[in-house]
């Protein structure tokens, strides 16, 4: 301790040891991405994209463009969690027979950590925000959000997040603690290595972009609606978005409060969840969990909107009972606070807390059953066309039914003795999840992807992709309820009873089908782009739409309304279609624009930078990195040219060769 | 058609043996309440459930565009029906109600907490009949089971007399475990430092398999336990040869035990260290440490102000190279007045051994 270590100030405990060379699979992935990623940059520098991506992506704050950036972001790291998936999938179908399969537990155990991890926060976050940010704005009548900078701030906060996930896959390791990272396992004396680190400082550094988008769309849907859309005008979708966004800004602060005691263990020798000195690690589980709980409401909440919107749509028909949607929607926010508990009715509560907290969760199914009956009744007496959303939304609503059927089984306490933390538990979450969030947001993709692109998705994959994944969801996961009432916990490396393994060789086949169904997605993207021109729409209605953002071109202008629209009906669109209302052509004004700003892309990568410094103990690089980030948000306040006008002149040519098409068209 | 033979036969087998997965054909009273359980809900639940999906793929298919109904009743602005919009809320309501009555009396009966008031359906637990204590200590990535009524101790394998009520006290040494055996009652989490409870009862005599049901680190899905429910004579007998077979467990065995290892076999102590359980519930198996219990009702009297936050020690290094350990000499909140070393052994009060 006499002459500071200059190399440890700067390297803290990184070396090269923690490159994972050793390991096979880990390297061919290294190569794989490293060949992937210098192909991409060759490709983006060949065509000289660098600008381009950079002015009219990177730096946008067009909230367009963001939501775009998150779509991607949040598929690219699909194929990332899934996978994981996939690996889990192929051990548990081998480890029989004193077979120890080809992960052993250090590696294994990572994997279902990340597989958690990047699912619910890298891929159904950035997914369910993306839909949001390009979706809303366009729903209300809005030119943009409330506060665009912040917006692409938060974009790359997520970003830099994701990345420090996928760092910890080449450089050291993640955490190997289950992706709640429960303590006393997730400890300094349990877990010394900088697993635990990677996943502290990737949510944090991604958490303070969620919360902040949260604040964002908020604000958005409440100050700046267009005139005459009042609350109860609001599509179902804005309505779902907004009671989404107050669960993200009261329930993240929680989880970042938790991660910051946790850190405090790791970093500052504190005592708030270690076993000695006082410390509980029930409280971390109690806290995580008054976060975890409204955070599936968060996901599952905006693709409820989706489905209102797409059922609706292609039914041909009003919503059916939308105040008692909203209601349902609004009951479900609240009551999301009062349920954490029954994620451990095992750990030793009384009967009276533990009876409490069944209670209140069975009484969310019943708002829940609700909305499932408006939809019922929504196709009632419609004309139903079964494009590709609303494929989606009829298989997520017998399979969601499902989901919901065995999740009030495991509301009831002492069958959740029975129940809990085996793969009936995983089956119940996978089913809700799959069957919910991840049905709908195809079904918001496909919705919504003419409005964004100009052109629809091939409707051929689309469906190869939608039956893929819903036949490979059945085959994947009855399996696993069926292990659950064998009494097989989770989180298994390996197994003793043989006659187990069928059940694991069926799960892996569904596995296996779900990922044709991703594979049929990607296709799809492609057959589309490359046959745009025969899928194009040029009248910025496709679908026959009943909400705003149908009303404009397809893509949208980046001020996507030249005049603000008057609300009179909730369903504004299809009301204005009804009364034969005329475009206007004239009289154009300027419009009021915010300008693009490279600060979100540094302040982000300076929390990348101090994060991924944090992790290896490199202190003066983390201090470095936290001060480049506060001086770069000071200078950021700084930058008086944050917006401009878009001539009318400019409006107005826009618009007209908007007519002309139109008028081409028809 | 005999393709088709041939793929349905092993199916349904398959099924079949799904149908008497453990949880479904449970041999403990408690594990088959809970059961019960399951049906009852589900029963509850396809009330609604069925006739839901039934409905989506009716209407789906009745009112597709082209369809003659989707011709004849389709009706762009039919959005609201008072009396629909009241079934629809009160279906389920009422469902839950039903469901909720049930949770609430069946969680208070079945509470893990409460003492066995039958050993099985219409038998009274008889008169006089006092439960089997065993306490159970999930270590890392083992069980220990102490019987503080024989005097005995054993890893990674427990038996109980048939019938008999059984008293589980749980706790772990480490990290976060769950104590499960399926056939038996559902699962309890272990953890360090706490003390959970179980009361449950086996029904038939056999041999069945015990787990832990939560994630604890690299040794985890080797964490299995056998246990044998006995007749009472198979009992005695089996407690018998625990005690002929095993050696001592005393503080010093316990804590090299504590160490992480896996795939340990099963043995057996004849002879358990007096109070062991406690101080592996109150983290002060090593002598030189004060226990949480002491340490609470210190805290409570008002605490040992500012100069209880120097009470820190930690096993020595010597004690550590004695026995084997190596462990890094995690510190904890020392005895207030330990007359002997960090293992029991005496010493002068200036703290030299003798």
């Amino acid at each position: 301790m006499n002459t500071p270590d200059l190399a440890k100030l700067i390297f803290g405990r990184l070396s090269l040891e923690a490159i994972p060379y050793h390991e096979p699979i880990l390297l061919a992935t290294f190569a794989g991405v490293a060949i992937g990623g210098i192909a991409l940059l060759a490709i983006i520098t060949k065509y000289k994209l660098w600008g381009y991506l950079w002015k009219e992506w990177f730096t946008s704050i067009d909230h367009k463009k963001i939501g775009i950036m998150y779509m991607v972001l949040g598929i690219v790291m699909l194929l990332r969690g899934f996978a994981d998936a996939l690996m889990m999938r192929a051990q548990q179908a081998i480890a029989f027979n004193g077979n120890p399969g080809f992960l052993p537990p250090h590696h294994y155990d990572q994997i279902f950590t990340a597989h958690g991890v990047i699912m619910i926060f890298f891929v159904a976050m950035p997914l369910v925000t993306g839909l949001m940010n390009y979706v809303v704005p366009l729903q209300i009548g809005a030119r943009d959000v409330a506060f665009p900078f912040l917006n692409n701030f938060s974009f790359w906060m997520t970003v830099a997040g994701g990345l420090l996930v996928m760092a910890s896959l080449f450089v050291g390791e993640f955490a190997r603690t289950g992706w709640l990272a429960y303590p006393p396992l997730s400890g300094l004396a349990q877990s010394p290595d900088v697993g635990v680190d990677y996943y502290i400082w990737s949510l944090q550094v991604a958490g303070v972009g969620t919360t902040l988008s949260g604040i964002n769309l908020i604000a958005t849907i409440v100050k700046m609606r267009a005139p005459g859309m009042t609350m109860m005008k609001m599509p179902v979708f804005t309505w779902t978005s907004l009671c989404t966004n107050v669960l993200i800004v009261a329930a993240f602060p929680v989880l970042t409060a938790v991660l910051v005691l946790l850190a405090l263990d790791r970093y500052a020798g504190t005592n708030f969840f270690t076993n000695d000195f006082g410390g509980n690690a029930m409280m971390y589980v109690n806290l995580i969990w008054i976060w975890g709980h409204p955070e599936v409401y968060i996901l599952v909440l905006p693709v409820f909107g989706v489905f209102s919107e797409v059922v609706s749509t292609f039914s041909q028909k009003r919503l059916f009972g939308y105040a008692s949607m909203v209601y349902a929607t609004v009951v479900i926010t609240v009551l999301s606070y009062l349920v954490w508990l029954h994620h451990f009715f095992t750990m030793g509560s009384g009967a009276s807390v533990n009876s409490f907290f069944g209670i209140t969760t069975m009484i969310i199914s019943i708002p829940t059953g609700a909305k499932i009956f408006n939809w019922l009744f929504t196709m009632y007496r419609g004309r139903i066309q079964f494009d590709v959303p609303m494929l989606w939304t009829v298989g997520f609503m017998v399979t969601f039914v499902i989901g919901g059927m065995t999740g009030v089984m495991l509301a009831v306490p002492p069958a959740d003795f029975l129940l809990h933390n085996s793969l009936f538990l995983i089956a119940h979450f996978h089913n809700v999840i799959i069957g919910g969030v991840v049905f709908g947001l195809f079904a918001g993709i496909n919705y919504w992807f003419p409005k964004a692109f100009g052109f629809r998705l091939d409707p051929f994959w689309g469906k190869c992709s939608f039956w893929f994944w819903l036949v490979g969801f059945y085959v994947a996961f009855m399996p696993l309820y069926v292990l659950g009432f064998m009494g097989v916990t989770r989180r298994m490396n390996h197994f003793e009873d043989p006659s187990l393994q069928i059940w694991f060789q069926i799960a892996a086949v569904g596995a296996g089908l779900i990922a044709l169904g991703i594979g049929s997605f990607l296709v799809q993207i492609y057959v589309s782009i490359k046959n745009k021109d025969k899928l194009r729409d040029v009248t910025g209605d496709p679908w026959h739409g009943r909400t705003l953002e149908w009303a404009t071109s397809s893509p949208p202008p980046e001020y996507n309304f030249a005049f603000t629209p008057v609300i009179h009906e909730a369903d504004a669109w299809w009301d204005m279609k009804e009364r034969n209302a005329t475009r206007r052509t004239e009289g154009y004004l300027p419009i009021h624009m915010p300008k693009n700003t490279a600060a979100g892309v540094i302040i982000a990568g300076f929390a990348f930078v101090f994060g991924f410094a944090m992790i290896w103990h490199m202190f003066l690089v983390a201090g470095l990195a936290f001060l480049g980030l506060l001086v770069s948000a000071i200078t950021h306040t700084f930058n008086y040219k944050r917006d401009y006008y878009i001539p009318a002149d400019v409006v107005e040519r826009t618009e007209t060769a908007r007519t002309e098409e139109l008028a081409a068209h028809v | 058609m005999k393709m088709l033979r041939g793929l349905l036969i092993p199916a349904l087998a398959l099924l079949l043996s799904g149908c008497d997965a453990v949880l479904f054909s449970p041999s403990g009273d408690i594990a088959r309440q809970q059961r019960d359980l399951i049906f009852i809900s589900v029963v509850l639940m396809l009330i609604i459930i069925v006739p839901v999906i039934f409905l989506i793929l009716l209407f789906a298919w009745k009112y597709r565009a082209g369809s003659k109904a989707a011709e004849q009743d389709y009706d762009p602005d039919w959005n609201h029906s008072t009396v629909l919009e009241l079934i629809v809320w009160s279906a389920p309501l009422l469902i839950i109600i039903a469901l909720g009555a049930i949770t609430w009396t069946s969680t208070h009966k079945l509470d893990p907490y409460r003492p066995l008031d039958q050993v099985a359906q219409n038998r009274p637990v008889a008169e006089g009949v006092k439960p089997l204590v065993v306490e159970v200590v999930a270590l890392d990535w083992k069980w220990l089971f102490l019987y503080p009524e024989q005097g005995i101790a054993t890893v990674n394998e427990m038996a109980a007399p048939v019938d008999r009520p059984i008293e589980f006290r749980i706790t772990a040494s480490n990290v976060m475990n769950a104590f499960f055996v399926p056939s038996l009652a559902g699962m309890i989490y272990a953890m360090p430092g706490m003390e959970t409870k179980l009361n449950a009862v086996m029904n038939k005599t056999g041999d069945f398999e015990g787990i832990s049901a939560n994630y604890s680190g690299a040794g985890f899905s080797d964490m299995r336990f056998r246990f044998h429910s006995l007749s009472e004579g198979d009992f005695d007998a089996w407690v018998a040869k625990a005690k002929a077979e095993g050696t001592a467990l005393s503080r010093e065995d316990y804590l090299k035990l504590e160490q992480p290892s896996e795939r340990e076999p099963v043995h057996y102590y004849g002879n358990v260290a007096a109070g062991l359980y406690n101080a592996i519930l109150n983290r002060c198996v090593e002598s030189n440490r004060m226990c949480a219990n002491d340490m609470m009702a210190l805290d409570k009297a008002g605490g040992q102000g500012i100069v209880g936050t120097y009470n820190v020690t930690s096993l020595d290094a010597p004690t550590r190279s004695r026995l084997g350990i190596a462990d890094d000499g995690r510190r904890y909140v020392g005895a207030l007045c330990a007359a002997r070393g960090a293992t029991g052994e005496a010493m002068t009060p200036a703290g030299r051994p003798l």
